[in-house]
């Protein structure tokens, strides 16, 4: 198993510097560059150039890539000229606050998508199959951006239960309880897409597992119900449920930007709208290279977990 | 299976105790300190270094911390003494000197000298100073008139300039021009924008990336101390979670209101709308060097086919209002009260078309997606493609993502478009003008006349009111300037942005300042 991790490990580099290279390429492709993104309509030809010289983007562009990929090496992801401050600084700060949320998040919709779909399964066509079923539909079908306004809307507005925006309070905050608070409503606007996906899938998975052989066996052989469908049933319905999970991490992380946007949380995906829009081509890198290898590691962790649990592929 | 309904109500149960537990750590969330103002930004700021930005978003942070030699006096653009209580200038207009405020500390400690101010400028302007690395300067070219800064006794400083330049003075008063302790560049190095240290009204005390930066009231503050404690600005970059805090009671003020929102707040005493029209004009650039805009009567036409003042009301929901000429009123001092804006009269419109032979003319324009200053681009756009569709103009739109559409729009639209949205925002009536009217602005010359319009007696004017030294005189030919260019039309005169604000009822001595700029040093909130 661990050289399967380290051999997974090793395949990661190949794909982030070939990403690195794609990055570098678009961002230098697209029309607008960071010194007229800077100046705006003052941006005129001579102080476009100026700019660019004091900022050393005057400078071919594989030599500019060289020298970024050369300070990766010892550490250093530049500096970016939208923040002026240290890119390593910036990024990391984001990413702790978007993990925080996405991770939060997936907890809740794995939670609660697999609770779901197995109530759903186990009555299927019954009321509570019906009602979650018309839930998650409507979880699926509806645009998070929106959710969340409605929810920032009822809570924060009318009710004035629980902040409107950000990660911490302004005064008096900084503990758990004050986290959890701002964390609630963008980490279930953001769990509820991928709440109605595992639900589905699990239903789905549930119902197919339920129908095998060595599940009427099991309650032939008197087994309790409830064994049936924890031990039995849902077990193997989860292997194929889990790199569902593995994507629906992904998806979350990249859902994060509208999410942050919409509840001002301070995380990466944010970051990297402003970058893209302002040409911070350095600060994009940074963020792409964070989010890539965080999408790569989670889908390789549910592939071990995969393979913990599903005998078939022990060998 | 009753078990599983059993554990899914423990479930709820427990999301249950979980929501009441932040609920109740959070009673007290609706009320902000008093003394203690909110603000809620559009972005989160990039430096305070005032040298190093550009955004108006940093400016209304960096003008309660730092002061310049000059400032704009209180609901004008014109300026008045600050740091210098006093200036001469020499009759050629090329020798400025300053006399400085005696008595007056930085932040940090050290005094203000005419020796820190020459840091100052030696700093953004020679590219051998040993701190000009602490930048970029994005902005320094508003000081390239000046050819040399001298400290000539402890309070007094002498600035040389290459040749006369009238909007010297506006743009000390800009963020640009603001003064930054040398001791603390030196200290900080290329991490001064985040250690900031000015002579200004709060002091900076701590910055929360992404959260928030506070600044605190500086108790020696030479023109009085302020009233409120400390400022909070918070960087919330959607309009609508911006209204959102502000009705939850998450901040005291915000910035830059949605033009759906206004009416909520204007209507509710609960809370205070501000409106302030700034030096912005919206407009369309046309190409008067090719094409149906080449003709002075379509350029015209079209000032008369498109209905401004629906624009302002409709689309723009009432946040700006309808201009008459190149030079917003907010200038004041230099604008025309006699320029009338061209009526809406379709029909005029039509007979000058006909009369030009353009009638079913196609026309290329080019609108923005968003942009610094641009206001609602793509649906003003459609509706001045209607308006011109009105009176036989064949408009197709191109859409460009903003910094694209500059990397289009500003080398000339010459074979490529036949109009482009634009807007500005100036700190002296000069800079427009100068830089997109004149013949010596054409793209070619680095300028930003991408419409190619061309009157040579409008470049005399501009030339002498830059190198004219007597307000009176400038704000004459400023005045003639205007009524020339609206007849000639090179572009379509659209709307001038009005600045909008809401506090909450508690905000006492609150207002807008034409310059755009946030001036919180009179401000209460008790």
């Amino acid at each position: 198993m661990s050289g399967y991790i380290v051999k997974r490990l090793i395949a990661m580099v190949p794909v982030l510097f070939g990403l690195t290279v794609i990055v570098f390429t678009i961002m230098a492709l697209i029309p607008g560059d960071p010194a007229l993104a800077i100046l705006g309509s003052y941006g005129t030809a001579e102080n476009i150039a100026k700019l660019n010289r004091d900022l050393g983007l005057d400078k071919p562009l594989i030599q500019q890539y060289l020298i970024w990929l050369g300070n990766l090496l010892s550490g250093d992801l530049g500096r970016s000229y939208t923040l002026n401050r240290p890119v390593l600084d910036e990024v990391l700060e984001r990413f702790h606050a978007t993990l925080i949320l996405a991770g939060v998040s997936l907890v809740l919709c794995s939670l609660f998508g697999l609770l779901a779909g197995i109530v759903s399964a186990v009555r299927q066509f019954g009321w509570a199959d019906r009602v979650i079923t018309f839930l998650v539909l409507i979880g699926i079908s509806m645009p998070s951006f929106w959710l969340g306004l409605l929810l920032i809307l009822g809570f924060a507005v009318n009710l004035k239960w629980l902040p409107a925006s950000g990660m911490y309070a302004i005064y008096g905050g900084g503990d758990i309880a004050d986290l959890l608070s701002h964390l609630l409503l963008p980490s279930v606007t953001l769990a509820v897409v991928a709440t109605g996906v595992i639900a589905r899938l699990t239903r789905a998975s549930m119902l197919e597992v339920l129908r095998q052989d060595y599940i009427r066996t099991a309650r032939a052989k008197g087994v309790s119900e409830r064994r049936v469908i924890y031990r039995h049933a849902f077990k193997a319905a989860l292997v194929s449920v889990i790199p569902v999970i593995g994507i629906q991490a992904g998806l979350v992380l990249g859902g994060a930007v509208y999410i942050e946007t919409v509840f001002q949380w301070p995380g990466i995906g944010r970051m990297l709208v402003k970058a893209i829009s302002t040409r911070d081509i350095l600060l994009v890198q940074g963020g792409v290279l964070v989010v890539a290898a965080s999408y790569v590691v989670f889908n390789l962790i549910a592939d071990v977990v995969q393979h913990l649990l599903d005998p078939r592929l022990k060998s | 299976m009753k078990c599983l309904l059993s554990k899914a109500k423990h479930f709820s149960a427990a999301a249950l105790a979980v929501l009441a537990l932040t609920f109740a750590a959070n009673q007290s969330l609706a009320q902000t300190p008093p003394n203690v103002l909110v603000v809620g930004q559009i972005a989160e700021p990039k430096s305070l270094d005032p040298q190093a930005v550009t955004a108006v978003n940093d400016f209304r942070i960096l003008m309660n911390v730092y002061d310049g030699l000059v400032r704009y006096k209180n609901g004008t653009l014109e300026v008045e003494p600050a740091l210098a209580k006093s200036w001469t200038i020499s009759d050629d207009g090329t020798v400025y000197s300053f006399k400085l405020r005696d008595g007056i500390k930085f932040h940090d400690g050290t005094k203000l000298t005419a020796e820190a101010v020459k840091f100052n400028f030696d700093r953004m302007l020679d590219d051998k100073h040993p701190y000009y690395d602490t930048g970029p300067f994005p902005l320094s070219f508003f000081f390239s008139a000046v050819d040399t800064v001298t400290a000539k006794d402890e309070l007094t400083v002498e600035f040389k300039l290459k040749e006369p330049y009238a909007p010297f003075l506006s743009n000390l008063a800009y963020p640009t021009g603001l003064i930054v302790s040398p001791s603390a560049v030196k200290k900080h190095g290329k991490e001064f924008g985040r250690n900031p240290s000015g002579t200004g009204a709060f002091k900076f005390a701590e910055w929360e990336s992404n959260a928030k930066l506070v600044v605190t009231r500086n108790d020696d503050y030479w023109d009085g101390a302020p009233e409120l404690e400390a400022v909070v600005f918070r960087p919330i970059t959607d309009g609508n979670t911006r209204v959102a805090e502000m009705l939850s009671g998450g901040i005291d003020m915000m910035v830059e209101v949605p033009p759906d929102s206004v009416a909520s707040f204007s209507d509710n005493a609960a809370y205070k709308l501000y409106e302030q029209a700034g030096p912005h004009v919206w407009f369309l650039i046309l190409n008067a060097k090719e094409g149906p805009f080449a003709d002075k009567r379509v350029r015209q036409a079209a000032n008369y086919a498109i209905d401004k003042k629906a624009l302002v009301e409709n689309v723009l929901q009432g946040t700006a209002e309808v201009a008459a000429g190149p030079t917003p009123p907010a200038f004041s001092w230099a604008y025309n009260n006699n320029l009338q804006p061209y009526p809406y009269d379709p029909a005029k419109a039509k007979e000058l078309i006909k009369a030009a032979g353009a009638d079913g003319a196609e026309v290329t324009f080019y609108v923005t997606e968003g942009g610094s200053g641009m206001l609602d681009p793509i649906p003003m756009g459609a509706a001045i493609q209607a308006d011109l569709a009105k009176v036989g103009l064949n408009v197709k739109i191109e859409t460009y993502e903003w910094n694209t559409f500059l990397g289009k729009v500003n080398p000339g639209l010459e074979g490529k478009a036949d109009m482009a949205e634009m807007a500005w925002m100036t700190n002296d009536p000069d800079t427009l003008p100068y830089l997109a009217l004149r013949t010596g602005a054409w793209p070619d010359k680095k300028g930003f006349n991408s419409g190619y319009y061309s009157n040579p007696e409008v470049d005399k004017l501009l030339e002498s009111a830059r190198s004219s030294t007597d307000q009176a005189e400038r704000a004459k030919l400023y005045k003639k300037m205007q009524v020339i260019v609206q007849e000639d039309a090179p572009w379509v005169f659209v709307a001038n942005w009005k600045q909008n604000a809401v506090t909450s009822s508690a905000v006492k001595n609150f207002a807008l300042e034409p310059s755009f700029f946030l001036m919180l040093h009179k401000t209460a909130k008790p």
